[in-house]
């Protein structure tokens, strides 16, 4: 009667020491017996349940397939790329030129490229993280709470709307309202190089600083909803050690709700940075062409990696020019992990909030 | 500078729910008032009352007068976070800011209150730490991160930072509750000692320990689950343990409870 009972014992660690003792009672009370009959199954080789199996299988591949598939698409970036930098004429990372028109003489370099793509990110994670921390605070520290939960909603109605919208809202209806003050920038700070006058025309607002601003409106809900989540998890010990010592609700959030949100925060930042800097259509639509080269000014205009591919199409039934673009993208690729690790370090600098 | 307290016709709620229930009692200065009773009867949102930390949740809501040496601390004038600076608390859970060092977590509360110089923030820093008998423990590491302290160091170093501001009064919710045998019986001597200087106030669920630091204790019952919770009596910690005057308050001590 008890052996069938022990022998599924030694799967469920948490209940062995309970039932067994209750479960030994009986024989303690009829005779000495020596503990033979269990003494086989505790040799025996751990039971495993094919649920556990089946589960440890699935996340298992889960995660190696993940692994497998960034593996895989870096490989096949490489593989692709490597024909068309052997035809280069020019050196592939400092040049400025990008010629693949022709595609016997490619003549292309992603400076230009890299910095306008980072350019933009920048300033569209310059405006987007405080906006965010606000609006993150907001909701989660001074919003009452039927307030709080509809604006969440609302903030992250914004990651709805497709980027192709934000794109022609940016060239319609920002670029025009943008022009007084970008005008104004250039007249009285123009001596300031990123304020100086850029190589596109700054009336048509197909300037950096417009795509800088539309790409931190689409970045603000992804920062925001992330910070928001990490900010509510504050533990409740501590805000209450805070506020028991005479914080007010500002001291409060500087003491405990930053200190803790901080990791997260950064984190958050820099998954929009990350998506920034992949921001495609709204930022095709938006940048003008470029006559002259990217000069470190916010009124330049010129091509992001991710739009330059994109509006490059038609080039692509050649081998060696889409070789081209793909050696453009792979390099996009290896700035987003780039910013992922720093990511990765800064979160992991501030480990000791746990 | 020790205070003493005056609780009148206190009503405590959180939201529609009536936790507490007319609880009027008076807490002398540099005196330790334990406050003991089951689960649910409401002695820590009482306890929480007294420095209007429980208006901190959501919809509650305090009816009543809670007299420090004569002054309501619930008239509008007065301002919460001016009444939190001047009754210290100490949790359950010892929860030291672990982003600071222990110095730093020490001071908290007079940096909070404005105090900028260094030597007196080092002055206040050793002396709540001797008070809090952690000196000798962690003089040599004051920076590093509280954090890092066992549980039972951890607590007096909460027991620090409260002191370390000099309060009216001390309230500590169930502080040993979280704490092995040792830690308990080293907080336990360091509130016997605090009380020459403090007014303190303690929940406990553990009665012997309310025997053994208080001066005086409050039972609080509950007549039934969704009812308020009552004080049923409070007398002389000797008197509650030895002749209580109510049959309930016999009943819970001797374990006869329900």
């Amino acid at each position: 009667m008890n052996d069938p009972v022990v022998a599924k014992r030694p799967a469920r660690p948490g209940d062995t020491g309970a039932e067994r003792g209750v479960a030994a009672a009986p024989h303690a009370s009829e005779a000495p017996i020596p503990p033979t009959p269990e003494a086989p199954v505790t040799t025996k080789a751990p039971h495993v349940r094919p649920g556990d199996r089946i589960f440890r299988g699935l996340a298992t591949g889960s995660g190696v397939f993940i692994v497998v598939l960034i593996g895989a698409i870096g490989l096949f970036l490489i593989l692709q790329a490597i024909p068309s930098l052997g035809l280069d004429n020019v050196n592939f990372l400092t040049s400025r030129e990008w010629n693949t028109t022709d595609p016997t003489n490619l003549r292309f370099g992603i400076l230009d490229l890299t910095l306008v793509t980072v350019v933009v990110a920048l300033v569209a994670l310059l405006i987007a993280m405080p906006i965010a921390l606000g609006i993150a605070l907001f909701l989660t520290q001074y919003a009452p709470r039927n307030l709080a939960r509809p604006f969440a909603y609302v903030i992250d109605l914004l990651a709805a709307v497709p980027s192709i919208v934000f794109g022609l809202w940016g060239l319609f209806v920002l670029g025009p309202v943008l022009f007084p003050l970008s005008e104004w920038l250039i007249g009285n700070l123009g001596w300031i190089p990123i304020f100086a006058k850029g190589n596109v025309n700054v009336q048509l607002g197909g300037t950096i600083f417009t795509a800088g601003i539309v790409v931190a409106v689409m970045i603000l809900p992804i920062i925001t909803a992330v910070s928001r989540e990490v900010f509510e998890r504050t533990p409740t010990m501590h805000v209450e050690g805070a506020i028991a010592l005479g914080a007010t609700k500002w001291e409060v959030v500087r003491t405990t709700v930053l200190p803790f949100g901080k990791a997260g925060y950064v984190s958050a930042s820099m998954l929009g940075l990350g998506r920034a800097l992949g921001e495609t259509i709204a930022v095709a639509i938006i940048l003008s062409t470029a006559t002259a080269s990217f000069g470190w000014s916010l009124f330049d205009g010129g091509s992001t990696f991710a739009s330059k591919i994109a509006l490059a199409a038609p080039e692509f039934n050649d081998a060696r020019s889409a070789g081209a673009y793909i050696a453009a993208g792979l390099v996009l690729f290896v700035l987003t992990f780039v910013v992922n690790a720093i990511a990765r370090s800064i979160v992991a600098g501030h480990k000791e909030y746990e | 500078m020790a205070k003493r307290l005056d609780i009148k016709d206190l009503n405590l709620f959180y939201g529609k729910f009536h936790a507490v229930e007319n609880v009027s009692l008076a807490v002398p200065p540099k005196n330790v008032t334990a406050f003991i009773g089951p689960s649910g009867c409401g002695k820590s949102t009482v306890l929480r009352s007294l420095n209007r930390m429980h208006e901190v949740a959501p919809g509650a809501r305090v009816e009543g007068k809670v007299l420090l040496d004569g002054e309501d601390i619930y008239t509008s004038t007065v301002d919460p976070v001016e009444v939190r600076r001047t009754i210290g608390m100490v949790f359950q859970r010892p929860n030291p800011f672990p982003t600071m060092s222990i110095r730093d977590n020490v001071v908290a509360g007079l940096r909070l209150s404005g105090v900028k110089d260094k030597k007196k923030l080092d002055e206040v820093a050793e002396r709540s730490l001797r008070g809090a008998n952690l000196w000798n423990e962690v003089k040599d590491r004051l920076d590093k991160p509280g954090g890092g302290l066992s549980g039972g160091q951890q607590q007096r170093l909460c027991i620090a930072r409260a002191i370390a501001v000099q309060p009216d009064v001390l309230l500590m919710d169930e502080p040993c509750s979280a704490l092995d045998p040792i830690s308990t019986l080293a907080i336990e001597d360091l509130i016997t000692e605090l009380k020459k200087e403090y007014t303190i106030v303690i929940v406990t669920h553990n009665m012997q320990q309310a025997a053994r630091v208080s001066d005086q204790t409050a039972f609080f019952n509950l007549l039934g689950v969704g009812q308020p919770g009552q004080l049923i009596e409070v007398d002389d910690t000797e008197k509650i343990f030895s002749n209580p005057s109510q049959k309930a308050t016999e009943d819970y001590i001797s374990g006869r409870f329900g």
